[in-house]
């Protein structure tokens, strides 16, 4: 088992085709809201797990800890974030940096979402414009997006 | 990953996307993406280093200055050769009357409790299995491996899941016994091939696919490439 030939395996997976790029223009760093999403499937114990091929996301509250990974896939290394959350979920690297004032301020809150689909579709139509949604109407100006 | 940062800025945020598969991240172009060449699993790269993590971000944060979409790679890589295995003691055998795999996950619960009480509770047992109930669902496999029907077998949930959790229980536990943080995939590497309950879920898994089941309830019982 190595990590390359785990990566291998995705070889032959089919790229989604985006026509053109969207390509927004955010506020200077220092004055940015920034906020996580990521595809490792986190959420908190008192959240519903993800299901087999889920689509939605949950909404992770930025002043808790405790996470739980709900990502289906076994393949990837699971020590990483059991040891550091931010190996995966940043949270306490973007505290420092609002803190030093290299950004703005970390939003309150945070999305995750199930990375291993198979089917873009909901992601694309569905899921992923209400989270974005979500994030805007908490006025995120930034989202760094992580896997796992 | 990608797509979903595609998502997000045609709803006017800026997004940044870390990505571990060069392939994928250039394939998808986001609007700005900062290929990480780090093991799956650890897309900041090391755990418990906030410097190399906030290099990591430096970079990412970067490409926010840049005028138009940009894919860039970050310049530290971290690679796994596939050789490095945690190396942490197992507890010795307790009650003879039980299978030696059943056993050992009884054993190390004092560990996982540990790594729990201080680590938290991010990749162990309780997504569908609770820790209580980890030496059962070891004893499920076991009796796949020898040769009951999966759906008979008493495992607990969906395989797969189910698996995680107990991989999960014996990594965390294992966080405990060892003395250093390990390799990224040291800890599975040391799963499946050093202890009584990997290899109990590795020849449930071959029983499954001699048997002919479906080909997604036994592959993703374990890492794809195993």
């Amino acid at each position: 088992m190595a990590d390359s030939d785990v990566k291998a395996l995705t070889g032959g997976l089919e790229m989604p085709d985006f026509e053109t790029t969207a390509f927004a223009t955010p506020p200077p760093l220092a004055e940015a809201t920034v906020a996580i999403v990521t595809s490792a499937s986190l959420h908190h114990p008192d959240q519903d797990d993800f299901a087999p091929m889920d689509t939605g996301y949950r909404v992770l509250d930025g002043s808790r800890r405790d996470y739980m990974c709900g990502h289906w896939s076994p393949n990837f290394d699971a020590t990483g974030i059991a040891l550091d959350l931010n190996t995966v979920f940043p949270i306490d690297r973007l505290d420092e940096l609002a803190a030093d004032g290299t950004i703005g301020k970390v939003s309150d809150i945070h999305l995750s979402y199930a990375g291993n689909q198979f089917d873009l579709s909901a992601v694309r139509m569905d899921s992923g414009p209400a989270g974005a949604k979500f994030l805007r109407d908490q006025e995120v100006d930034v989202a760094l997006f992580t896997p796992v | 990953m990608s797509t979903l940062a595609h998502v997000f800025e045609e709803a006017g945020i800026a997004t940044v996307a870390l990505g571990s598969i060069g392939a994928h991240i250039q394939g998808t172009a986001p609007p700005r993406g900062l290929w990480c060449e780090f093991p799956l699993g650890r897309p900041l790269g090391k755990p418990n280093d906030a410097d190399f993590q906030h290099r990591v971000l430096a970079h990412a944060f970067g490409l926010l200055r840049s005028p138009e979409p940009v894919v860039e790679k970050f310049a530290e890589s971290i690679t796994d050769d596939g050789t490095e295995t945690m190396s942490c003691e197992l507890p010795p055998r307790h009650d003879p009357s039980l299978h030696p795999a059943v056993d050992e996950a009884n054993g190390l619960r004092p560990a996982y409790d540990r790594a729990v009480a201080k680590l938290g509770n991010r990749t162990g047992a309780g997504r569908t299995v609770s820790a209580d109930d980890i030496p059962a669902a070891v004893q499920s496999f076991i009796n796949v491996a020898e040769g009951t029907p999966w759906k008979e077998a008493g495992i607990p949930g969906i395989p797969a899941r189910v698996a995680q959790d107990i991989r999960g229980y014996y990594e965390t536990a294992a966080l405990a016994l060892a003395e250093h943080a390990p390799a990224a995939w040291a800890g599975a590497r040391w799963f499946f091939t050093s202890t009584e309950a990997g290899r109990a879920i590795l020849a449930a898994r071959k029983s499954m696919a001699d048997a002919g089941e479906k080909h997604p309830i036994w592959f993703y019982i374990t890492p794809g490439d195993m």
